[in-house]
Formats: structure tokens, C-alpha cells, sequence
């Protein structure tokens, strides 16, 4: 019986749910620089389920798939110390300023050329962006059914999943048959640490950039042991239509930005008086603090 | 043609607040760009069902029902979504940014290759002009919403694909009737033309819901009260606010130990950890025990009729007076200037 394939979807984020007062510069931006790049934590979520389906299903394998810059291998090297068996890098200049839909195809376009999966499992949504938008776009772009918001995978086979997944005020439980792409959601079991041992087998694993920027030493190493290659994948390997990639395959642009702390130094201080706080609600509203 | 759409959301045949609060909302767009109003209901017990819409202003309802579409599954109302939407080519559609909305949404938008922003927080009619090609696009959708943690707000916009899809929370937008006596027509969908066997793979075997908890830590905005607000009562007046300004009420401990409010909503080192976009201190004195829950919010403000209180420190508005006037003041000048 041939195995069950799933595809986990992840992506590296900067690490927005800690930007405190000291994360933004003088001027009210966020100082992107200044904070971490992470696997998006919903990502997490999803990866732990997909290795209980590997640990359930003899002979299953879970894929990485990222799209991103080159240092979003970091993330691969992550997913493969937890328990996945390989990565792909997505990466391509191509791809730059895709929004949601853009990405989406570009996904799809790569789980295809893998030739496919019977399981996709992706987190809800990335902090840095919370659109939840890309999974089901991947799925619509694959014509797979999908099971969003999902808290727990509690039953497989090779033809069929049953999930519990959150609803706005309560829990479903829903069954559909394979191929299907699930999100799941944080309220989901996190995720397994790091194994010692696999951290020793995959600390070298890189892609073909990284290994050629660094040292010779260990080229050998690459040949003998085929799993430490992080498969680099670009747009000439996916067979997409470039006018669907990066900022042309965008359909949604951004106009404007804002920010919406602006740093007092001092406290301003006000009177109660009427117009001094029908002053600050106008404030509030234009800034969009409020409304 | 070329209309502003609304999903909405029912259940058992009662349409969801956000649907109808969208409703709200795209009537004034519609009159706006001068285009008719549609709204889509699908699911079960559907008789009847404009005339919950017909008050907010809606022009054309149109309705498939059939057992299999209630409860929501993604396939079977992306399917009638997507074909309605090529049929009727609307300029805007809209949905809830619910569970539903957003498993819908970027489905239908993936299927049309049109652009959605999720989670507006504003939406408005606008113009914009492409440099490059040196082309001006009229009344655009000026898709608003917050980005990066909260921390900036983006105006996005789709020039060039149809629809120009959005979706918005629940409260975020006012319900308000347009209009008792408005009439429009209803459009009944053959369902049988646009939903397949295939697309009810997925079932529902069993559901539970329960009414919504008190959920201070996910809220953008928190009205809180200390000892300094002075009653049961007094707090009955920022959970007015706190629904004007779609805010959740918090407390501090000296006001939960005296009773005023209930424990679930104490923030503070014993209590729940926030980091809201606008954190409104009223007649908190802000303890370090306090602060350290709340003191990562973006913006603080403090009403307080002392000048020396500690939380005036970290806060960038102080207002120094009494709490029942000052949060009466509010109420007021915010419901005259929010449109
Ligand atoms: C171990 C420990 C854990 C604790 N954990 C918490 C915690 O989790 N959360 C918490 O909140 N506290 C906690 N506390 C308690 C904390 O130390 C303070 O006692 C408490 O926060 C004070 O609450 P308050 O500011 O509402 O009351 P007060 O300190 O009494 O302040 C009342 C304020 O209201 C103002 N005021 C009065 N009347 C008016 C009016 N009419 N109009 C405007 N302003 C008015 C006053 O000027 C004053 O500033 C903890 C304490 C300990 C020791």
C-alpha cells in the first residue's frame, strides 16, 4: 500500500504578538529589523497534526513547503528537528509583492509539480498578515475540499479524515474523503518540541544557496546522505504562468499606510470640559483608534 | 448589473447581526456609487426571509435553500457564490469575517481571481491614480483595515478585478434600519443548476454552540473601571460605551473585590493579561499589579480626577475629571461624530 503524502504549508513571520512600545521607532513605524523571524505559530499547530497522521498511518510522509526569502529554510530545519521528513523552499524574485492570491497560486503551481498530496495542512492564519486567506485559496486553486478552523484531526484513513474544528461559538464535527486541505486553528495542540536526535541528523540539512555560500568542508556529506538537501524550488520548476505570480498576479494593492501609534512623550492633558473631549473623540475616529 | 453584494449568514432562517450590520453599511456605499443593493441568503426555513432584509435598504434577495446547505459546508455555497457572481457581475461583495466568511471568502475569490482584504475595519468610496500607466480608477472600494499587529492601518485597494471583496467583523459596523416601508424583489435560486453531488463531500456529523463568553483579551479596545467608578451602576455606563465604541469592559481589582464587576473581566497581574489597541482607564489609580496587565496597550487613556494618579504616567491622554461625566461625554460626542 503506498503511503499517505501530506504537504504541511508554513511560513517564516516576523514575530508581530510581542511589538511593544519599544519595538516601534521614533516616528510611530514598527522596526521590522528589530524583531524575530518565526514559524508562524498556527504553522506549528498544523505540523503537529500532520506528524500524528504520520504516526498513525504506516508509511505516511509529511513534506515542509515554504515560499519565501532564502533564510526561510531556517523553518525547514525546524520542521525536519520536529519530525518531518523533507522541505521545499519556494523561492524566486518572481514572487515578490504577491498578496494572498498570488501566493496561493504559487502554492498550488508547487504542490502540483510534487505531483500532489492527499492530505494539505496549513495553520488558520499568519500573525503577520491574519488574513486566513491562503489555505482556502490553495484548496479553491486545487479543487480539493477543505476543513478550516480545525482543532483536531480525530480520525484518518488513507480515504477519509474526521475533524473537530472551532466555530465563532462552539465545535463541529465534520468527515469528508481524500484529497482534502485542512487549516487549523491555535486553540489546537501545540506543537511537539525538537528531538535530540533528529536535531543531530538534520543540523546540516541546507538548500543548494546555502550550501554554496558556505565552507566545502562537509560536500561529501551532501551526496552520501541525499535527506540533507533542502529541495530549492523556483518558478521555472513549477510550471506557473508568470503573469499570476508577484505583484502583476496581484489583484489587491496597497494605497496607503498609516500609523496608528503616534508616540506622546508627555501625557496630554485635558479638562472635562465638552469640547475638549468631542476634540479627542474626532481625534480618535480620523486616526481610526476608534470606528 | 455591476451591484454591491452581501453574503449573509442565517441560521434556521434568522439572518446573523453582521449580516445585517453589512447591509447597513453597503445601502450607504450603494447610494454612494448609485447601484442597487443584493443580499444572498442560502441555507434552510428561508420563507420569508427578505423581510428581515428589505428594512436595511436591500433591493434585490436572492435566495437558495435546500437541506443540504444548512449547516454551512464550504463547497456547496462557494458554488453557488461563484456562478451568481459571473452571472451578475457585482462590483463589491461583502461577507462577514466570521468562521463562515472567511472559510467562504477567499474560496469565492480564488474561483473569480478577484481581490479580498480581510477583516476591514473601514470601507469607503474613493478614487485612485496609477502613476505609472498614468490611469485615474473611479470610486474604487477603499478597503481599510489594521496590519502588522495592529500596529498600522492599510488602505488597499483592487483596480482592476471584480468583485472588490471584503470582510468585516461583527460590531464593527452599525445595524441600522434604512428604511420600514423599502421593498424589493426576490430572486429564488434553482439550486439544482449550481450545486453538484460532488460538492457535499464534506458532512456535518455533529455541532455544538453556545453563547458567547465575556473574551476581554482579544478585544481592540477595553473600557476598564477601577474602585474610582463607584458602583454596580457606574459600571452599567461603560459597558454603554464600551457597545457605542464596540469595546469590552474590564476592571481592577479594587472594583471586582467591591463588587462591581466580575472576576472574568479583572485584568491585571491576578487577573488577565491585555494588550488592546485603546485602553481607557477609568478611575484606576494603575498599581503596578494593574499595569503589568495592561501596560503594553498602543494607546492608554486615563480618566481620573486626580492629577497625580501613577497610571496618568504611562498614559497618552489624561483627562481630569469625574468618570460619570466624562464617559457620558464620550458616549455622546462619539455617536455624533462616527457616521
Ligand atoms: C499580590 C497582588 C496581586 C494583585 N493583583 C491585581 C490585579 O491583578 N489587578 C488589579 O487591578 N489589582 C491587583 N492588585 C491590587 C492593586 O495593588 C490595587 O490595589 C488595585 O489595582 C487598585 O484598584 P483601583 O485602581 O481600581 O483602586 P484605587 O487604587 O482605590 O484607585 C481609585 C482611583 O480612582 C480615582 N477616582 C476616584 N473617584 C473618582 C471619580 N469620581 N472620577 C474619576 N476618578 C476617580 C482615584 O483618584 C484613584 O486614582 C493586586 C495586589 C496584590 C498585592
Amino acid at each position: 500500500m503506498k503511503g499517505l503524502k501530506i504537504i504541511v504549508l508554513a511560513k517564516q513571520v516576523p514575530d508581530t504578538r510581542n511589538v511593544g512600545k519599544d519595538a516601534m521607532k521614533a516616528d510611530g513605524t514598527v522596526n521590522r529589523a528589530a524583531l524575530p523571524a518565526i514559524f508562524n505559530p498556527e504553522d506549528l499547530n498544523a505540523l503537529e497534526q500532520a506528524l500524528r497522521v504520520k504516526d498513525q498511518i504506516p508509511g505516511a510522509t509529511v513534506s515542509i513547503l515554504t515560499m519565501g526569502p532564502g533564510r526561510a529554510a531556517e523553518i525547514i530545519r525546524e520542521g525536519l528537528f520536529r519530525g518531518a521528513d523533507n522541505g521545499y523552499l519556494l523561492t524566486d524574485r518572481a514572487f515578490a509583492g504577491s498578496d494572498t492570491l498570488a501566493t496561493s497560486y504559487a502554492l498550488a503551481c508547487a504542490i502540483k509539480a510534487l505531483g500532489g498530496a492527499d492530505l494539505i495542512i496549513c495553520g488558520r492564519q499568519a500573525i503577520d498578515g491574519d488574513t486566513a486567506q491562503v489555505g482556502p485559496q490553495v484548496a479553491e486553486k486545487l479543487g480539493l475540499p477543505q476543513i478550516t478552523y480545525a482543532e483536531e484531526v480525530l480520525e484518518v484513513t488513507t480515504k477519509s479524515v474526521k475533524v473537530r474544528r472551532r466555530l465563532d461559538n462552539g465545535v463541529e464535527t465534520v468527515e469528508g474523503a481524500l484529497p482534502m486541505l485542512i487549516t487549523v486553528n491555535g486553540s489546537a495542540a501545540p506543537c511537539r518540541p525538537r528531538n535530540a536526535y533528529l536535531l543531530q541528523k538534520y543540523k546540516r540539512a541546507v538548500t543548494v544557496t546555502e550550501r554554496q555560500e558556505a565552507s566545502n568542508d562537509y560536500i561529501e556529506l551532501y551526496h552520501d546522505r541525499p535527506y540533507l538537501n533542502i529541495v530549492e524550488m523556483g518558478v521555472k520548476d513549477i510550471d506557473a504562468r508568470l503573469e499570476d505570480l508577484g505583484l502583476p498576479g496581484s489583484p489587491t494593492k496597497v494605497k496607503k499606510i498609516e500609523n496608528v501609534v503616534f508616540q506622546t512623550k508627555e501625557a496630554k492633558i485635558l479638562g472635562p470640559s465638552d469640547a475638549n473631549i468631542e476634540g479627542l473623540m474626532i481625534e480618535l475616529l480620523s486616526n481610526h483608534t476608534l470606528g | 448589473m455591476n451591484n454591491i453584494f452581501v453574503y449573509c449568514e442565517s441560521e434556521q432562517g434568522v439572518v446573523a447581526d453582521v449580516s445585517l450590520e453589512l447591509c447597513t453599511k453597503a445601502r450607504k456605499l450603494a447610494n454612494q456609487l448609485k447601484c442597487k443593493l443584493e443580499a444572498v441568503v442560502i441555507g434552510t426555513r428561508l420563507k420569508g426571509v427578505e423581510k428581515q432584509l428589505f428594512p436595511f435598504g436591500v433591493d434585490v434577495v436572492h435566495i437558495a435553500e435546500g437541506d443540504a446547505l444548512e449547516p454551512y459546508t464550504t463547497l456547496p455555497h462557494t458554488a453557488i457564490l461563484v456562478k451568481l457572481f459571473q452571472e451578475e457581475k457585482p462590483q463589491i461583495a461583502l461577507m462577514g469575517a466570521t468562521v463562515i466568511g472567511r472559510d467562504l471568502g477567499p474560496r469565492v475569490s480564488s474561483a473569480l481571481h478577484s481581490g479580498l482584504t480581510a477583516d476591514c475595519t473601514s470601507l469607503e468610496i474613493g478614487d485612485h491614480e496609477e502613476k505609472k500607466s498614468n490611469t485615474v480608477y473611479k470610486n474604487l472600494l477603499y478597503q481599510i483595515r489594521p496590519a502588522f499587529g495592529g500596529n498600522i492601518i492599510a488602505t488597499i485597494i483592487n483596480p482592476d478585478c471584480r468583485p472588490q471583496m471584503a470582510t468585516v467583523r461583527e460590531g464593527v459596523m452599525k445595524k441600522e434600519v434604512f428604511s420600514e416601508t423599502h421593498k424589493g424583489e426576490v430572486k429564488n435560486i434553482d439550486v439544482s443548476k449550481y450545486v453538484t453531488p460532488q460538492d457535499l463531500v464534506v458532512k456535518v456529523l455533529e455541532r455544538h454552540t453556545e453563547k458567547s463568553k465575556v473574551n476581554i483579551k482579544t478585544s481592540p479596545i477595553i473600557v476598564s473601571g477601577g474602585y474610582g467608578v463607584g458602583s454596580r451602576e457606574g459600571f452599567q455606563q461603560l459597558f454603554e460605551l464600551a457597545s457605542v465604541i464596540g469595546a469590552e469592559v474590564g476592571a481592577s481589582r479594587a472594583a471586582v473585590d467591591a463588587g462591581f464587576a466580575d472576576h472574568d473581566r479583572q485584568i491585571g497581574q491576578t487577573g488577565v493579561t491585555v494588550r488592546p489597541k485603546l485602553y481607557i482607564a477609568c478611575g484606576i489609580s494603575g498599581q503596578v499589579q494593574h499595569t503589568a496587565g495592561m501596560q503594553e496597550s498602543s494607546m492608554i487613556i486615563s480618566i481620573n480626577n486626580d492629577p497625580e494618579a501613577p497610571i496618568n504616567k504611562i498614559a497618552d491622554y489624561v483627562i481630569l475629571g469625574d468618570v460619570s461625566d466624562v464617559v457620558a461625554k464620550m458616549i455622546k460626542y462619539y455617536k455624533k461624530n462616527s457616521k
